[in-house]
């Protein structure tokens, strides 16, 4: 601890506004010793003041509380007309965006721990963290980009043979850095070193894997990326405006600016939210249809026949609403009753990931992860409740939705031996005829 | 505590042996036990939840909790934020924390007393010998069972592992006294196991479990159903973040989550390779274990130059000794083993006879084939050619893994117990230490033999090709069967005249 105090009397003066947050974080039912140990030990990250200086200046006149809420809130809105753009811009550039807020969120978490173990001057660690980030990387987007883009890797030679070995490439690289690991262990800090392994590898484990979900998700459709990411903003904007104006009990001790009717207001308007926006989007065809790589012009394209997802059908009301719509039957897409699940596990279980989040702050005395965007902190303070979501979208998608893609099966059949290819007909020829699918008409055709 | 210590496997036999039955040919012993109980899985969870119960009932590793507590400082000093204690932990080199000795000795009476006459050096290498063709034998009597209890033996030794790894952790952060942590890591191993087991088990018993409506359905939802367990359990732990013991709290998170996916994962892919033929099984394993010996055997008569600062005891005589030494024992126990089949053959599940057979054609790798030998080598051998089995050709691969990469995790696991300053991981296995310490070097052996088979050896697993083929809805299942059809009769595999 002595070397964190020497740091905090080392860094600048913080700039008014961290003074106001830090003075907003000891009202919040700290205990005495608490305080008291939060005054010795300065909070570990940056102090400094990253707000625009044209912000600061159209802002100048406004009371520092005011000027919080106006800069978080034009942040706010600036990152939300970003998201717009990106989804304009077509999927492939959705995948190099979140390609790169997964690279800055494993270096901001990284440097968390650098921070905490105080091992930033040995520079094996860097490289090795950032070696294992490029080798994961490798192993996920070679098993991705193989399935998706199976005709453009079976046409160039290199591509093929990297496809055909990719898991055995990948392991050896991940066996380099593995040992690279092993040859780098000194002797008086053993310790420090496989702690810094185990929270690479944590790391890894929490952001690459979720990225790719989210990648894979989006080749579902991007209407399987838009709406769960929305929900999760939605529901956290909510819940802040519904706290605000009518937060009377509090929610989890963890977070103690989170309170029972934000969350319950927010769960309700998410819901709403979540419906709206489906119906909304479930008309285009861009949003709605997956996304596959065109050989012949080489680019991504969005353009297929929608699936019974899509296409408006008639609900009858349950007679209770009928009487206070005055409707019969709604016309409504199927994919607006996922939406509602999506938006539930959005609302219910999404904030746990904002504990987890504010539960590893309190934990390693940080206030906010980086301080990346002005107003808000670092991009993974802005993604904590995403982390479940986007598994939780991919095992909808596969349990639910779709089942497996028969082509890739016949693909999968084709590459067997042929007592296995035989073995296999015979078992699937049984069963459609238990089914009564496959009777002797259809067999002789 | 002197009372010779049995583990899980051994009283399991000695209670089938008290039960009265006998231990046939392999498969029989199979066919007989499983429908004498009424059903299989029911007789799997009674043998895991015993496997279970034993582990909780063998002492675990109480040497340490009394040197810890010479660690740092008093408990009763810093009592406001003791995750302030842990940031000094952190921080600091790990000079100034004390080693911890095994204080207690699990040597079997009997053994103390026949080597009572000797001196203290020769009975510990005598203790590690009789150790040794012990756990050999009970290896090769575990084969002899067949492929089940060895499904049975991995799921008890990964279960053991976690345990010794988790306490370990237990005891560097001295979190034992919070109940919520343990039955927080045992139940992400209970998921994590289900989730594997659920895609392992789907995939090979795809016939059995068509059969049972239940199951169905566990399958079909099974990854929504293992993601619903394990999110019960993250939300578990965000509930039970205590006000002064976050970082604790998070530190056991992760290394729960850092042991599962060293002990669990590589589990699995041994029980996956032993799917594929036991022979994938053995021939890794032992390579690894021959490695060990014969290394140790020529450091002890040859050593002389170290290998590594970080296990002062491996030379490079004893590796580069070892090295030849395990491709030569690959070499010949593949030729051996490469004769029977059942060793070669897939273990499959079989619902007529309900019980598993390796039974088959044996494929190319495992029939004699004649190599026409190198110049130089003709000359020494005076052959033009040597029948070999294609496999051992694989099996020379396989060794110089276990030899070359092998050790690696072998000073993983070195370097990991320097850090904590631990000697040995637990007390399980007297003059060997605890199961980790014989598995190190296994780490990544299973993952490579796993990627080998993969790339190299066979295609995509077809029981799960299958399996996705009966998920799929009628009318694609039929689009699927035409296509199928015509092209296994475009290449003659089957007769056109062949009726349902």
């Amino acid at each position: 601890m002595t070397e964190l105090r020497q740091r905090a009397a080392r860094e600048p003066d913080a700039a008014s506004e961290d003074k106001e947050l830090e003075s907003e974080v000891k009202i919040d039912g700290e205990t005495a010793s608490d305080s008291e140990s939060r005054a010795e030990t300065a909070p570990l990250s940056t102090s400094v003041d990253d707000t625009p200086e044209v912000l600061n200046r159209a802002l100048s006149n406004l009371s520092s509380r005011w000027k919080n809420w106006w800069v978080r809130g034009i942040l706010t809105l600036a990152m939300i007309a970003f998201f717009f753009i990106i989804i304009y811009l077509g999927p492939m550039v959705l995948m190099i965006i979140v390609m790169c807020v997964q690279i800055k969120c494993f270096h901001e978490i990284i440097t968390i721990g650098y921070n905490v173990y105080h091992s930033y001057d040995l520079p094996w660690f860097r490289t090795l963290s950032w070696y294992f980030l490029l080798c994961v990387n490798y192993f996920f987007y070679g098993e991705t980009v193989t399935d998706y883009f199976f005709t453009l890797v079976q046409r160039e030679e290199p591509l093929r043979i990297l496809s055909k070995y990719h898991r055995f490439i990948s392991f050896t690289l991940y066996l380099i850095g593995f040992c690279m690991f092993v040859l780098s262990l000194v002797k008086k800090h053993y310790r420090l070193q496989f702690y810094m392994f185990g929270w690479t590898h944590v790391t890894l484990l929490i952001v690459v894997t979720q990225s790719h979900l989210v990648i894979h998700n989006l080749f579902e459709g991007m209407i399987w990326f838009i709406v769960p990411i929305s929900c999760v903003i939605c529901n956290d904007i909510m819940a802040y405006m519904f706290g605000f104006f009518f937060g009377r009990t509090p929610l989890i001790k963890l977070s103690p600016k989170k309170t029972w009717e934000g969350f319950i207001g927010g769960f309700f308007a998410t819901v709403v939210f979540g419906l709206l926006l489906s119906y909304v989007m479930s008309g285009y065809r861009c949003f709605v249809c997956p996304v596959e790589y065109n050989n012949d012009t080489n680019s991504f394209t969005v353009d297929c026949e929608p699936s019974d997802l899509f296409r408006l059908q008639e609900y009858s009301i349950p007679e209770v609403i009928q009487s206070v719509i005055g409707l019969t039957t709604v016309w409504m897409y199927p994919f607006q009753i996922h939406s509602i699940a999506l938006s539930t596990f959005a609302s219910l279980i999404g904030p746990f990931g904002g504990f987890f989040a504010s539960g590893f702050k309190r934990a390693f005395k940080i206030k906010d992860f980086a301080n990346t965007i002005p107003g808000h902190g670092g991009i993974m303070d802005r993604f904590d409740c995403q982390y479940l979501m986007a598994t939780f979208v991919n095992v909808y998608i596969a349990s639910f939705i779709r089942g497996p893609n028969p082509s890739k099966l016949i693909q999968q059949f084709l590459t067997l031996r042929p007592d296995q290819q035989l073995h296999i007909f015979n078992t699937l020829r049984s069963h459609l005829a238990d089914k009564g699918v496959l009777t002797a008409a259809v067999e002789d055709e | 505590m002197l009372a010779p210590q049995m583990s899980p496997t051994n009283q399991l036999i000695r209670q089938r042996d008290g039960a009265g039955f006998e231990i046939p040919e392999h498969s029989e012993f199979l066919g007989t036990l499983i429908p004498r109980i009424t059903c299989g899985p029911v007789f799997c969870s009674v043998l895991l939840l015993l496997v279970f119960t034993c582990i909780f009932i063998l002492p675990s590793s109480a040497p340490f909790a009394s040197v810890y507590s010479s660690l740092n400082h008093s408990p009763k000093a810093h009592e406001t934020d003791i995750d302030d204690r842990y940031g000094d932990l952190d921080s600091r080199t790990d000079s100034d924390i004390p080693e911890i000795p095994l204080s207690s000795d699990r040597t079997p009476e009997i053994l103390k007393k026949a080597l009572s006459g000797l001196s203290s050096r020769w009975k510990n290498w005598w203790i590690r010998g009789i150790l040794t063709l012990t756990m050999i034998s009970l290896f090769f009597l575990i084969i002899y069972m067949g492929s089940f209890m060895l499904m049975l033996l991995v799921l008890g030794i990964q279960v053991k592992c976690f345990h010794e790894i988790i306490t370990i952790g237990y005891r560097v952060y001295r979190s034992y006294d919070l109940p919520w942590f343990r039955t927080l890591s045992w139940y992400f191993l209970l998921c994590v196991n289900y989730f594997f087991y659920g895609e392992t088990v789907a995939d090979y018993f795809a016939t059995f479990v068509q059969r049972e409506e239940q199951l169905q359905f566990l399958i079909r939802y099974h990854r929504f159903i293992s993601f619903a367990l394990y999110l019960a359990g993250f939300c578990m732990f965000v509930l039970s973040l205590v006000k002064k013991h976050y970082r604790l709290q998070f530190y056991m998170f992760a290394w729960t989550h850092v042991t599962l996916l060293i002990t669990v994962t590589q589990s699995h892919l041994v029980i996956q390779n032993l799917f594929e033929g036991m022979i994938w099984f053995l021939v890794p394993i032992s390579s690894v274990i021959c490695n060990d010996i014969t290394a140790y055997l020529f450091g002890f008569f040859f050593g002389r130059t170290p290998l590594i600062k970080l296990s002062p005891k491996k030379t490079w005589e004893g590796f580069i000794g070892g090295f030849f030494s395990t491709v030569v024992f690959g070499f010949i126990a593949a030729y051996m083993l490469s004769k029977y089949q059942y060793f070669v053959c897939p273990v499959e599940y079989r619902s007529d006879v309900n019980s598993f057979v390796t039974e088959c054609e044996p494929s190319e790798l495992f029939q004699l084939q004649s190599y026409s030998l190198p110049p130089f080598l003709k000359a020494v051998l005076r052959r033009e050619t040597v029948s070999l089995y294609p496999f051992q050709i694989h099996s020379i691969a396989l060794s110089t893994f276990a030899s070359l990469i092998g050790p690696f995790g072998g000073f993983f696991a070195s370097g990991f117990k320097r850090a904590f300053k631990i000697k040995d991981f637990a007390n399980t296995i007297p003059g060997h230490g605890g199961i980790m310490d014989r598995f190190d070097c296994q780490y990544l052996m299973a993952t490579f033999v796993h990627v080998y088979i993969t790339s190299f050896i066979r295609g995509p697993n077809p029981s799960k090709v299958l399996q996705q083929l009966l998920v799929l809805q009628p009318e694609q299942q039929l689009n699927i069967y035409k296509t199928l059809k015509t092209h296994l009769i475009e290449k003659g595999i089957l007769q056109p005249t062949l009726k349902v």
